[in-house]
C-alpha cells in the first residue's frame, strides 16, 4: 500500500512510501506500526493528525488494504 | 460550478462576469476573498507557502459545492484556490456564489468558507524572522465549520 504524506509529515518522512499489507487492516494499526520505528515517527504521529484513503477523508477505525492509498497530514490550515 | 487550484493569481471581476454573462436569472453575487495577512501567531510574516494534495483537493471542493447547491439552490458557484509562494497583502482564496436571491448566497459563502477551511487538503507554511514555520489549525475554525453539520 502507498502511504503519502503531506505538509510537516512530508518534510519528516518524506513524500511517500511503499509497505505491504497481506490483509484489510485499520489505519490506527498501520498508525502504530509507524509509531514503533520511534524517533520522529513516534514524536510526530503524537501531535494531531488526518487520513485519507484513497483522497477521501477517514476515521481512524476505517480499513485499508494493500491496493489503496493512504494519505497522512496535519490538520489542515488553506483559506 | 467551477473549482480551480492555481499558482497564479485571479481577477475576481472576470470571475464574476463570466458567471453573469451565463445566468441571466441571477439576482445576487457574493464574494469572498481571503488575503495573507502581514502578522500571524509567530509575528510578522513574509512570505507564505501553500501545499495541497492534488486530485483530493479538488474533488472535496467540488464534494462542497454540491452540499452547497443541495441546501441552498445556488444558480452556479466558483472556488479558486492558491498554492505555491505568496506574498502579504496576495489574495489566496475566492469564494464566488450566484443565486436568485441574497440570502442564499451569503449563507453558501460563508458555509463553503468555513467548510474549506477544515476540509479541503490545504497547508499554510509562514516565514517570519525566526525562520519558516508551519501553521497550526484553529480551534475556532473547527467550530465554525461544526455549526453547519
Amino acid at each position: 500500500m502507498k502511504i503519502r504524506y503531506f505538509a510537516r509529515l512530508r518534510e519528516a518522512f518524506g513524500e511517500s512510501e511503499e509497505i505491504k499489507l497481506t490483509a484489510e487492516t485499520e489505519v490506527s494499526e498501520v498508525a502504530a506500526l509507524l509509531k514503533e520505528r520511534g524517533g520522529q515517527w513516534l514524536d510526530e504521529l503524537s501531535r494531531p493528525y488526518r487520513v485519507a484513503i484513497n483522497g477521501k477523508m477517514a476515521a481512524m477505525d476505517a480499513k485499508v488494504s494493500d491496493s489503496d492509498e493512504l494519505a497522512i497530514f496535519p490538520p489542515v490550515t488553506g483559506g | 460550478m467551477k473549482v480551480v487550484i492555481q499558482q497564479s493569481d485571479f481577477d475576481v471581476a472576470r470571475e464574476m462576469a463570466e458567471i453573469r454573462k451565463s445566468h441571466p436569472e441571477i439576482g445576487a453575487m457574493v464574494n469572498f476573498v481571503g488575503l495573507v495577512r502581514d502578522f500571524g501567531e509567530a509575528g510578522r510574516v513574509r512570505e507564505m507557502m501553500l501545499e495541497h494534495y492534488p486530485g483530493m483537493t479538488e474533488r472535496c471542493l467540488e464534494a462542497l459545492l454540491v452540499e452547497a447547491n443541495e441546501r441552498w439552490k445556488i444558480v452556479d458557484a466558483t472556488v479558486v484556490h492558491r498554492v505555491g509562494s505568496l506574498l502579504p497583502g496576495d489574495q489566496i482564496v475566492l469564494v464566488l456564489v450566484a443565486s436568485h436571491h441574497r440570502k442564499e448566497a451569503f449563507r453558501a459563502a460563508e458555509f463553503l468558507m468555513d467548510r474549506l477551511k477544515t476540509e479541503a487538503p490545504f497547508w499554510k507554511k509562514e516565514h517570519t524572522v525566526e525562520g519558516w514555520r508551519w501553521v497550526d489549525a484553529k480551534a475556532s475554525d473547527e467550530a465554525a465549520s461544526s455549526e453547519w453539520m
